[in-house]
């Protein structure tokens, strides 16, 4: 008698085998499972438990007992108090009055995503659409935060300065970083030694940075007080002007982290090709039609994942302000992780991992915006 | 006969062990304190140098751990609460005691006490011994510091200014309109008519309670100037908290530019080298001043037990009334005086878990720094950053002097504090559970942000209440009533 098996390859077993057998290819068969088992639960140890765990201090009140951790259930109360409670103007900024000016950019922006998506549906699929529809969901209630906040000139919470230390941050990170990454692929003396003090910055501690930087900001005992006064500056202090505040976060930020930019895009820079670049010149191309035509397409998947990476890394920025500032003046230079973290410290474990999940989910629309619809879609009109 | 013999050798082993137990007590040979408390010198320093002694007499090693001063607290509830007992010893301030023994974690000291024949509990002022030590009546904690907020002026500014030391906060920002842009220590710059810390995250919310308390309390301590105490309902919207806060941001007008970014770190260096003319303070300067670095102030910085009010808060209306015999009955020459007991004082409390023999080192080396041959000293060195608290530190000028104060100074200083313990009207810190996030995390992070001018006073105001509410809801409102009846002595 011949039995098949259902397996990929059929195996012809004998009328006489033994159930030892049976189970020994069915092993076999599965070897690849089970040798990436191990892994598997490993992972789903350490990096989904605890996040699905956190789930459970999300929706509780947490209270230190003799006994340890009390749980009382309370719902979505911990996230609502960020969005209509005590902590909505902390979290969202202050959003009343809104100006003209807000309604107008908001009603634009609204319209602009509406025909975005409408047009969206004639060429994606169902599963494109609910994706462009999360997106598009997310970019309406952020553009109405921005405009009831910032562009009608109220203060803006932790969610916009969080956007600020990726938006602005990572975008003059990028800049630089780039910038000086093509300069040191270039033939010029002394470039390892510029790349290696480049370099430095990131393999500096945060913690370092924060204090290094509190002091070099430091306006009154600073390195830089004899330049401010020659300025007529001596008189600014940027520690208690919100933005000057939260532009020295950056500077801060910038400068631990441009290194990063720039050790990746001149990895990338160095693997062009010399004769593409080469026959460009001989054809007569010019320097900035070069980098258009022939370098950039090159590096850009390279740059459009250092810049995705550095995007994430921004989300969680939490070390140079809670250093310099303590997330001051107010809570002007306050992200989101430090938000969180503050609460945390108090005890209160519910609100903290409400606000990181609210974090997460901002990092995950955002970054899975800007990978669908800037990096795929440069990547596609470079292909093209 | 064998049973005989060995019923004999227990008998005596037994008999050596009991006799042998006051010989051992104080030998803790093997056994590792494990101390929790803030950063610095200040208080962690002295922990660490009579930590040393102790080990000296005792064989017990102290460990002094520091940690930024907004992790003290979390620090210690989590390694408490979870089982871990990294700590056997927490220093915090002494108002925390109450949420930690509510979740059963402090160790009872009172059969310690009992046992103690040096720590002479007498002699502790009444405030800190039944409010600072005691939790629900029973010994929890022990002082190794005694805080009040009080207001510091220099004398020589004042002096050559003409000006009389304030009586009120707005007398304060008088005189600091007055003081504010002279040189006040000789290096030819303009310093400051008042200097605050002012940074969030720090200590900021002390100084504004500071503030309100005279205008919100009126009919002595008892009442409290936080909550309605038999509904817990937050009493900061009404023009009493509104007319604190505004004057405490108007001090900025006379401080340094970067004020909103100063620690009491910050504030220290600066007044102590002679660049402000008014400081809210802890007992601290009266000592600080004496310090080798403080050359530019020594002897110069007189102590003011509290700022007063003449206006008080009506609390049936929210509104502000006159000062009057009805209005604030203890108030003196028309002015309410409410001296707040800022933070209560550092006070150390014994981790329940621990083991028996740690517990017991953990204690004797608590009782060694409480005593006053040991404190008394404490207390007159500024860099410890302890104030007075027991009786005979407070009684007389001779331990001042002696540690180099000058009489006059001494006089100021002790009849400053002991004016802020005497007075009927003085305002307790916060005890009850959650206290540090009512004031640490709520009432810092709104002050902080009208401060930077991010939203309003009444948009502060009604943040903190409901901030408080939300609090008082967790723990638990009727919880929550009980026990600030109990702290305030209701």
């Amino acid at each position: 008698m011949t039995l098949y098996t259902t397996s990929r390859q059929p195996t012809v077993i004998s009328a006489g085998v033994t159930l030892r057998n049976r189970l020994g290819e069915w092993v076999d068969r599965h070897s690849g499972t089970f040798f990436i088992a191990p892994c598997a639960t490993l992972i789903l140890i350490f990096a989904i438990f605890p996040t699905i765990y956190s789930i459970f201090f999300a929706v509780s009140r947490v209270r230190f007992t003799g006994d340890g951790l009390k749980f009382r259930y309370v719902g979505l109360r911990n996230f609502s108090k960020q969005f209509f409670g005590s902590s909505e103007v902390h979290f969202l900024g202050r959003t009343d009055p809104v100006s003209i000016f807000g309604y107008t950019i908001f009603v634009i922006i609204v319209v602009a995503l509406l025909v975005w998506l409408w047009r969206s549906q004639k060429y994606t699929t169902w599963v494109g659409m609910i994706g462009r529809t999360i997106s598009a969901a997310m970019a309406i209630f952020l553009s109405w935060i921005l405009c009831a906040s910032f562009l009608s000139g109220n203060a803006i919470g932790t969610l916009y300065t969080t956007l600020f230390y990726v938006i602005i941050g990572c975008t003059f990170q990028f800049v630089i970083g780039t910038g000086l990454a093509f300069l040191c692929s270039q033939p010029i003396s002394g470039k390892n030694f510029f790349r290696v003090v480049f370099f430095i910055p990131l393999m500096i501690t945060p913690l370092g940075v924060g204090y290094a930087m509190r002091m070099v900001a430091d306006v009154t005992k600073g390195p830089f007080e004899p330049l401010l006064g020659f300025l007529g500056l001596s008189d600014w202090i940027w520690s208690v002007d919100a933005w000057s505040a939260r532009f020295v976060m950056m500077v801060g930020d910038s400068w631990q982290w441009i290194p990063f930019i720039f050790i990746c895009m001149l990895a990338a820079l160095e693997n062009v090709p010399g004769d593409h670049v080469e026959a460009a010149q001989v054809d007569g191309a010019s320097s900035p039609q070069i980098f258009r035509e022939i370098i950039w397409p090159q590096v850009l998947p390279v740059a459009a994942t250092v810049l995705l990476i550095r995007m994430i890394e921004a989300f969680k920025i939490v070390d140079l302000p809670n250093i310099m500032t303590g997330g001051g003046p107010g809570t002007a230079t306050e992200s989101m992780t430090l938000q969180s973290m503050y609460i945390w410290r108090a005890n209160d474990m519910g609100s903290s991992a409400a606000i990181a999940y609210l974090l997460l989910i901002l990092t995950v629309v955002v970054c899975a915006s800007f990978f669908n619809y800037v990096v795929l879609g440069q990547v596609k009109k470079v292909g093209a | 006969m064998f049973l005989k013999k060995l019923t004999a050798l227990t008998v005596s082993v037994a008999a050596m062990g009991v006799t042998a137990i006051p010989a051992v007590a104080q030998d803790f040979s093997g056994i590792t304190v494990d101390i929790l408390t803030r950063p610095g010198y200040v208080i962690a320093g002295r922990l660490a140098e009579r930590g040393l002694e102790f080990e000296e007499m005792t064989g017990a090693k102290v460990v002094v751990t520091e940690v930024p001063f907004a992790e003290i607290f979390p620090k210690i509830q989590n390694d408490w609460s979870t089982g871990t007992n990294s700590i056997d010893i927490g220093v915090f301030a002494a108002g925390w005691g109450v949420e930690l023994d509510a979740a059963g974690l402090l160790e009872d000291l009172d059969p310690y006490v009992a046992a103690d024949s040096k720590i002479d509990l007498d002699d502790i002022a009444p405030y800190f011994r039944e409010f600072g030590q005691k939790v629900g009546g029973k010994t929890k904690l022990l002082m190794v510091d005694g805080d009040f907020q009080m207001v510091y002026y220099r004398t020589d500014v004042l002096g050559s200014a003409g000006l009389e030391p304030p009586r009120t906060w707005e007398e304060y920002l008088e005189v600091a309109s007055k003081i504010h842009g002279q040189d006040m220590n000789g290096d030819g710059e303009a310093d400051y008519g008042s200097c605050i810390f002012k940074k969030r995250n720090a200590q900021s919310y002390f100084a504004i309670q500071t503030f309100a308390a005279p205008i919100v309390q009126t009919q002595g301590t008892a009442q409290g100037f936080h909550f309605d105490n038999a509904t817990m309902k937050p009493m900061v919207q009404n023009a009493g908290w509104k007319k604190a806060f505004e004057l405490y941001k108007a001090t900025g007008e006379f401080g340094p530019p970067e004020e909103l970014n100063l620690d009491i770190g910050d504030t220290r260096a600066l007044f102590k080298a002679g660049r402000c003319g008014l400081i809210v303070e802890w007992g601290d300067p009266g000592t600080l001043q004496l310090d080798d670095d403080a050359t530019a102030i020594r002897g110069k910085m007189y102590a003011i037990s509290a700022i007063g009010s003449t206006e008080v808060l009506d609390r049936a209306t929210g509104k502000l009334v006159p000062v009057s015999a009805e209005t604030a009955p203890y108030a003196i020459d028309g002015i309410n005086y409410s001296p707040f007991a800022a933070f209560g004082g550092w006070a150390g409390a014994i981790n329940k878990k621990a083991d028996q023999a740690t517990k017991d080192a953990s204690y004797a080396f608590l009782s060694y720094m409480n005593q006053s041959a040991q404190s008394g000293v404490d207390v007159t060195i500024g860099a410890t950053g302890y104030n007075p608290y027991r009786t005979s530190q407070l009684a007389s000028t001779d331990l001042w002097v002696k540690a180099g104060m000058p009489q006059d100074l001494a006089d100021n200083y002790l009849g400053a504090i002991n004016g802020a313990i005497d007075n009927l009207n003085m305002s307790s810190d916060m005890k009850i559970p959650g206290a540090q996030q009512y004031t640490g995390v709520v009432l810092d992070t709104q002050l902080a942000r009208y401060l930077a001018g991010e939203i309003t006073v009444d948009e502060a105001l009604d943040n903190i209440a409901e901030g408080w509410d939300e609090i008082t809801e967790d723990f638990g409102r009727s919880d929550q009533v009980a026990a600030q009846g109990l702290a305030l002595g209701n």
